[in-house]
């Protein structure tokens, strides 16, 4: 080009080396991050994998995800031979070839059969908990953005909903315990001795005497500790709904209540659903909140099986991947026999968190391919 | 105040009903320690459109969001001095509920604002708040509150669609629609053409001619001529303060105030 004052100069900015070095730097951090969470993800899949997949068909330990948890029998026999075999199966062994047959037996609790237990407990521990936690935690930033006088104390509640977020876990399960386990209120006909105070309601009582270590109580264990974060991001979610659809809907003479069901909440749903999410897939890994409200190590039953109802299911006590996984590593003395269960768990418990995310994001964008603004 | 002849023809029907629709009297208004409004004193005529005229930031929107208590939402925001009264009812009073008020003092705002959700629901949010669920109504309330916005020709294929993919000007109609789909017998419009371009200006203003008859309209605007053309009132604020109020004609063409003169003339604002 003939042009000697070309205004636009080809060749590097003079800040580019700067631009080149942030770039690299913020980079580097990221890729950083990546790496170890690879190495986590890798290694968990390393043990993992191989437990829950077969080489032939249906390529999946079936057996691992629907049955019970065992004990697992290990044991040579006459031949010399190397068996393990869980409970069930090593009974029917011994029936067939007599007690005598069996040299060096050893027993490992817990790591035998499948983890159908522990899968179902989670889920349902899961389930139930961020239903509570949802309805309470909206309920709570449903009020306190919209509708508590704006002002010094407001502020100081959010603060101290926040602070909770740093309780540790295990003083949630212990305030679980003391709280849902012991005194929380039931109606019976009968009210237990410790009950603390019983209430007659004439046709019934209201006793104070808990709901011992069930499903109910572990979950709401549960919610509460999830409650702060979810309070916290769906009051920011509430709060992100742009002003201007509430005066709008206001001004056409819809009351408080009516604008918030249709105006605000719908747009701040996505939000909270992703804030929630977070929150859950950590108390869903938890085990002290769980350990003195809900869960138990050994449990030959499924939840629903051998009560009356869904009231049943939620007074019976379950298992729990993560406590299940807490016992396999700590409780028992490890071997390479109690490997399978564990690296099995964990593999699965991470499933289940990843298909429970997606599920989550899947829904969340459904929400907000619908309402755009 | 100087009860002169109306300065439009439509409005030489007798306009002086007995009772104003709206009466401001006194109305000091603060944000916080912010005083926006000082001593406003001023009556509008039932069926009558009244402009409010004045430079940017001299409490226009403020007094218009009186009239609907709007302000009810801005917090430490109050009227502190004075009251409003409106047809016969100090709005003010605790036996005032503002859900009703509402109802009948509908508002179209400065910047528009449809619901992200599709065009249709948008206008039948007003009637479906009411308790009105029958398709057959509302689909008449749609169309009815389309065309009286001049919107219906461009919407009435995509009503399904997704409001906020509208152009500003059709927002700003639909939000017009919005309001009339109520159904208020006054009506607060901020702004209402600030983002149309002409021929949707002619459309606003047709309306709002042809609803005269039956409603109450306060337009606050920007554009001189279409205070002049529109309304039957004009009312001019400088600072918070109610300068001039009078027909328009004779604030148009023979302002009291050397203020109104000068910014009707566009010596300043
Ligand atoms: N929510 C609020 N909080 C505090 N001050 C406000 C608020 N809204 C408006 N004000 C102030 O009140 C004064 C009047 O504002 P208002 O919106 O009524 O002006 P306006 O006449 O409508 O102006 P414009 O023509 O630009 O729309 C301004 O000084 C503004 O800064
Ligand atoms: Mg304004």
């Amino acid at each position: 080009m003939e042009n000697p004052e070309q205004l636009i100069r080809k060749g590097v900015h003079h800040d580019g080396l700067k631009e080149g070095l942030v770039k690299a730097f913020l980079g580097s951090l990221t890729w950083g991050i990546v790496i170890v969470a690879l190495l986590l993800f890798g290694r968990i899949c390393w043990d993992g994998v191989p437990v829950l997949v077969k080489p032939d068909f249906p390529f999946i330990d079936v057996a691992f995800l629907t049955e019970k948890t065992e004990t697992l029998h290990v044991f040579d026999d006459a031949n010399a031979e190397r068996h393990s075999l869980p409970a069930s199966e090593y009974y029917q062994w011994v029936d067939e070839h007599g007690a005598d047959a069996v040299f060096n037996a050893q027993t490992y609790s817990y790591s035998g059969g499948g983890i159908a237990g522990p899968i179902v407990g989670t889920a349902l521990l899961t389930l139930l908990s961020i239903i509570l936690a949802l309805f309470f935690g909206v309920a709570a930033a449903i009020y306190l953005s919209e509708y508590a006088k704006q002002g010094r104390f407001i502020n100081l509640v959010r603060l101290a909903i926040l602070n909770l977020a740093g309780v540790p876990s295990i003083v949630f399960g212990l305030f679980g315990f003391a709280v849902f386990v012991l005194v929380a209120p039931v109606f019976t006909d009968v009210p237990s001795d410790r009950s603390l105070f019983a209430i007659p309601l004439g046709f019934t009582w209201l006793s104070f005497q808990g709901w011992n270590s069930s499903l109910i109580a572990g979950s709401a264990t549960l919610a509460c500790m999830m409650l702060p974060v979810i309070i916290t991001a769906s009051e920011e979610s509430l709060r992100a709904v742009p002003q201007g659809f509430r005066e709008a809907s206001l001004a056409l003479g819809a009351t408080r209540w009516h604008t918030i069901r249709k105006c605000v909440l719908p747009f701040a749903m996505p939000g909270i659903l992703t804030s929630s999410v977070l929150s859950l897939a950590r108390a869903a890994g938890e085990t002290a909140p769980i350990m003195f409200t809900a869960a138990v190590a050994a449990k030959d039953d499924f939840p629903w099986e051998g009560v009356s109802g869904p009231l049943g299911v939620l007074q019976s006590q379950v298992q729990a991947l993560p406590y299940h996984i807490y016992t396999l590593a700590a409780r028992i003395p490890t071997s390479e026999y109690t490997q399978r269960a564990q690296y099995g768990s964990v593999f699965v418990f991470l499933l289940m968190i990843f298909m429970f995310s997606t599920l989550s994001i899947v829904l969340r964008n459904r929400v907000r391919s619908k309402l755009k603004w | 105040m100087t009860q002169e002849h109306p300065a439009t023809p439509a409005a030489a029907s007798p306009t002086s009903s007995a009772v104003p629709a709206i009466q401001v009297k006194g109305v000091d208004f603060s944000y916080g320690d912010k005083q926006v409004l000082k001593d406003v004193t001023l009556d509008i005529p039932t069926n009558e459109v009244v402009a409010f005229i004045g430079p940017s930031g001299c409490g226009k929107t403020t007094l218009l969001r009186c009239f609907n208590r709007m302000n009810d939402l801005v917090p430490g925001a109050a009227v502190t001095k004075g009251s409003i009264i409106i047809e016969g009812a100090n709005i003010a009073d605790k036996a005032i509920d503002p859900v009703e008020l509402r109802r009948h003092v509908g508002m179209v705002f400065q910047k528009y604002n449809p619901f992200p959700r599709s065009i249709y629901d948008n206008v039948a949010y007003g009637p479906r708040t009411l308790g009105e669920r029958k398709k057959s109504v509302l689909d008449e309330v749609v169309e009815k509150s389309l065309r009286r916005a001049a919107l219906w020709d461009e919407v009435k294929d995509r009503l399904d669609d997704i409001a906020t993919g509208l152009s500003g000007g059709q927002q700003q109609r639909l939000c017009i629609a919005r309001t009339m789909a109520v159904d208020p017998e006054i009506i607060l419009m901020d702004e209402p053409c600030s983002a149309l371009d002409p021929i949707a200006t002619a459309h606003v203003e047709d309306l709002i001619l042809s609803l005269r008859e039956h409603y109450t309209i306060v337009i606050v605007t920007h554009n001189m001529q279409q205070a002049t053309r529109v309304s039957d009132r004009t009312a001019f604020f400088y600072l918070g303060e109610m300068v001039e109020y009078d027909t328009t004609r004779k604030v148009f063409e023979n302002p009291s105030h050397k203020r109104t003169m000068d910014y009707i003339s566009g010596r300043f604002g």
